[in-house]
C-alpha cells in the first residue's frame, strides 16, 4: 500500500536582502493513502503549485519533510508523474515516442516500450494518432497524451497541475470522466490542483482547500461524488443534484471570503 | 464615448499597415502581407532589361559595363577554356571545399562549446572573453597576421573562415540551450531522466532550430569571408579569378564571377532551408 505524507512542511521565498521572504506555505500537514484522489482549490498564489513542486522533489521544503513510501523525497523521479498545464510533450517525437519516452530513458527496448505505450493510448483513446507529430493535435489531445505519458512510466502519484485549465468546456468534462475512469482503474494515488470548484467536487476523493499569506490547507472535506458518477451515474445528473450544488455554495463562500479578506486583488 | 475615432487619413500609411478592413486571407493590421514573388520577377527582368538597354544604346562603355549577353558568353567560355589554367567549375570547386571544410571544422567545435556555455557558468566564462573579443573584428583585419604565422597555403584561409564561423554558431547554440520550455525539462526529470539524459534528449533537440539558424548565418559570413580572403591571398578560387580579371580590365570576368558567388551564395542558403525543412519540421509549432 503506497502513501504519501507531508510532514509540517513550510516554504519560505526569499525576496532579497531587505524584505522579507514569502511564506509560500506554512505548517502544511496532508496526508495521500493508495488509490486517494486529492484535489487541492484555492484563490491565486495560495501555494498549491508550490505544494505540487514539492512532491515532485522541484522544490525542498525549508522546514519539514515529505515521505514516499517512508522514503526521504529528496528530488524528482519516476514513481512521481507530473502533468502539467502546459502539456510539455516534445514535438520532435511523434505521439507514441512522446508517451514512451520515460521508458526510454530507462533502457527499456523499442518494441516493448512501444506496446507499453500502445495500451496507455487506447486507454486515452488516442490509439489511431500513434504516428502523429504532436503538434498536430488539438489541446484536449495534447493533454491526454501528455497523461497517457505519465501514466506510462506506472508512478505511485500522479501530480498535475491545473492540467484542464486550457481546456474548452465540453473538452474538459470529457477529460474529467476520463482522468476518473483511469484513476479507478489503476488505483494511484492523484494530487491534482484546478480552479473549478465544481471540477474539484465532482473528481476528488477528498478537497483540500488553501489559503494564501501564508500559504496553508484551512479546510478538508471528505467527497464522494465521483463514486456516484463511476456507480453509473449521469456526470451532469451528478453535478446538479442538490447536494453538489450545495457542497459548491459552500466552498465557494469559503474562497470568496478569502478574497475579500486579502483585498481581492484578483490579477 | 460616442465619437468615432477617425481611420488616419495619409492613404500610403493607410494601406501599408492594413489600416482598411482586410479581405479574406489577410489580417487586419499586420504590415506587408501577401505573395511578392510575382513582383520580384518583373522587378529582376526590369533591371535586365535596363542593363541590356543601357548597353545596347551605348549609354555606357563595355570596359565599365558589358552587356548581359557578352557576360554569358565569358561564362560559357571560361567554363570551357579555363582562366588562368583552372575552368570555372575547378574554381568554384575550390572555393566551395574550402568553405565546407572550414563549416564542418567550425560546427564540430563550435556545437559543443556553445552547449557548455549554455549549460554552465565556468564554461561561459571561460569562453566570452575570447569569443567577445575577436567576434566583432573583420576576418580580413586578422588575415595578415594568419598569413605571418600559417602562410599563404590552404591552412590560413580554411582557419581564417573557421573563425569567423565558429563566433556565430557558439552564440547561437549558445542562446538556443534556452529553447527548452521549463516544463520539458522538469517532465524529463520527474520521468526519471539523468542530466545527461536531459542535455541529449530535450535540451539539444529543442536547441535544434537555433543551432540550424546560426549555421545557417554562419554559412553566410563563412562564404562572405572566403571571397574576401581569396581576394587577398590565392592563386585559386572565385574571388582570385574576380579580383585577378579586374587587374586586366576583364570587366565581363568580373561580373561573371560576381554572379557565380551570388548564385553559390543563394544556393547554400536554399540548401540550409531545406534541411531545416527536413531536420526541424516542428519549428514554429511548439
Ligand atoms: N520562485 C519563487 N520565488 C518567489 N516567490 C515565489 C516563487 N514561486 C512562488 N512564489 C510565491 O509563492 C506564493 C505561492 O505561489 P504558487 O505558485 O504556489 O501559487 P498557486 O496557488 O499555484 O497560484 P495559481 O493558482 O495562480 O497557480 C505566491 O505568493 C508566489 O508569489
Ligand atoms: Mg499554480
Amino acid at each position: 500500500m503506497g502513501s504519501l505524507h507531508v510532514d509540517q512542511v513550510t516554504v519560505e521565498f526569499p525576496l532579497g536582502p531587505n524584505t522579507p521572504p514569502v511564506k509560500a506555505l506554512s505548517n502544511v500537514q496532508l496526508e495521500i493513502q493508495q488509490g486517494e484522489f486529492v484535489v487541492a482549490l484555492g484563490a491565486s498564489g495560495c501555494g498549491k503549485s508550490t505544494l505540487l513542486n514539492l512532491l515532485a522533489g522541484f522544490l525542498s521544503p525549508s522546514t519539514g519533510q515529505i515521505k514516499l513510501n517512508g522514503n526521504i523525497v529528496a528530488g524528482p523521479g519516476a514513481d512521481r508523474a507530473v502533468v502539467f498545464q502546459k502539456h510539455a510533450l516534445l514535438p520532435w517525437l511523434n505521439v507514441i515516442d512522446n508517451v514512451a519516452f520515460g521508458l526510454k530513458l530507462r533502457g527499456i527496448g523499442k518494441s516493448e516500450r512501444h506496446e507499453i505505450a500502445r495500451k496507455h493510448l487506447k486507454q486515452l483513446g488516442l490509439e489511431a494518432f500513434e504516428t502523429h507529430p504532436v503538434y498536430q493535435l488539438s489541446g484536449g489531445m495534447q493533454q491526454r497524451v501528455g497523461i497517457a505519458r505519465a501514466l506510462a512510466s506506472d508512478p505511485e502519484i500522479l501530480l498535475m497541475d491545473e492540467p484542464l485549465g486550457a481546456l474548452d468546456a465540453l473538452t474538459r468534462e470529457k477529460a474529467q470522466e476520463l482522468i476518473i475512469r483511469i484513476w479507478k482503474e489503476s488505483s494511484k494515488m492523484v494530487f491534482f490542483i484546478t480552479h473549478s470548484v465544481e471540477e474539484a467536487l465532482f473528481m476528488g476523493t477528498r478537497l483540500i482547500v488553501m489559503s494564501p499569506r501564508p500559504g496553508r490547507i484551512t479546510h478538508t472535506f471528505d467527497l464522494d461524488f465521483s463514486k456516484k458518477f463511476l456507480a453509473g451515474a449521469d456526470a451532469r445528473a451528478v453535478k446538479a443534484s442538490p447536494e453538489f450544488i450545495g457542497m459548491r455554495e459552500q466552498v465557494l463562500k469559503i474562497i470568496f471570503g478569502d478574497e475579500e479578506a486579502s483585498g481581492g486583488d484578483h490579477v | 464615448m460616442s465619437e468615432q475615432k477617425k481611420p488616419p487619413s495619409n492613404p500610403f500609411f493607410g494601406s501599408l499597415f492594413k489600416i482598411k478592413p482586410t479581405k479574406p486571407g489577410e489580417v487586419y493590421g499586420v504590415p506587408g502581407q501577401g505573395d511578392s514573388l510575382l513582383i520580384s520577377a518583373i522587378s529582376a527582368l526590369c533591371l535586365i532589361g535596363f542593363w541590356s538597354l543601357a548597353t545596347w544604346a551605348g549609354w555606357i562603355k563595355p570596359l565599365f559595363l558589358p552587356s548581359p549577353i557578352a557576360i554569358f558568353n565569358k561564362f560559357v567560355q571560361v567554363s570551357t577554356e579555363g582562366f588562368a589554367e583552372k575552368t570555372l567549375f575547378e574554381h568554384t570547386r575550390i572555393s566551395v571545399l574550402r568553405v565546407f571544410g572550414a563549416l564542418i571544422l567550425a560546427c564540430a567545435t563550435a556545437i559543443p562549446v556553445g552547449l557548455a556555455m549554455g549549460m554552465s557558468r565556468v564554461m561561459r566564462g571561460i569562453f566570452d572573453p575570447p569569443i567577445e573579443f575577436y567576434r566583432p573584428v573583420p576576418p580580413l583585419a586578422y588575415l595578415p597576421l594568419m598569413i605571418v604565422w600559417f602562410g599563404i597555403g590552404e591552412l590560413a584561409k580554411v582557419l581564417l573562415i573557421f573563425l569567423s564561423i565558429f563566433a556565430p554558431v557558439a552564440i547561437g547554440t549558445r542562446s538556443g540551450v534556452r529553447s527548452a520550455a521549463i516544463e520539458q525539462v522538469h517532465a524529463a526529470y520527474s520521468l526519471g531522466a539523468s542530466p545527461w539524459q536531459v542535455l541529449t534528449q530535450v535540451i539539444l533537440p529543442a536547441a535544434l532550430p537555433e543551432i540550424i539558424t546560426a549555421v545557417r548565418i554562419g554559412m553566410g559570413v563563412g562564404w562572405t569571408t572566403l571571397v574576401a580572403a581569396e581576394m587577398v591571398a590565392a592563386t585559386s578560387g572565385i574571388g582570385f579569378m574576380v579580383l585577378s580579371a579586374s587587374q586586366f580590365l576583364q570587366t565581363s570576368t568580373v561580373i561573371m564571377g560576381i554572379f557565380i558567388i551570388a548564385a553559390i551564395a543563394y544556393a547554400f542558403d536554399m540548401l540550409m532551408r531545406f534541411l531545416e525543412r527536413k531536420l526541424v519540421p516542428w519549428k514554429g509549432h511548439a
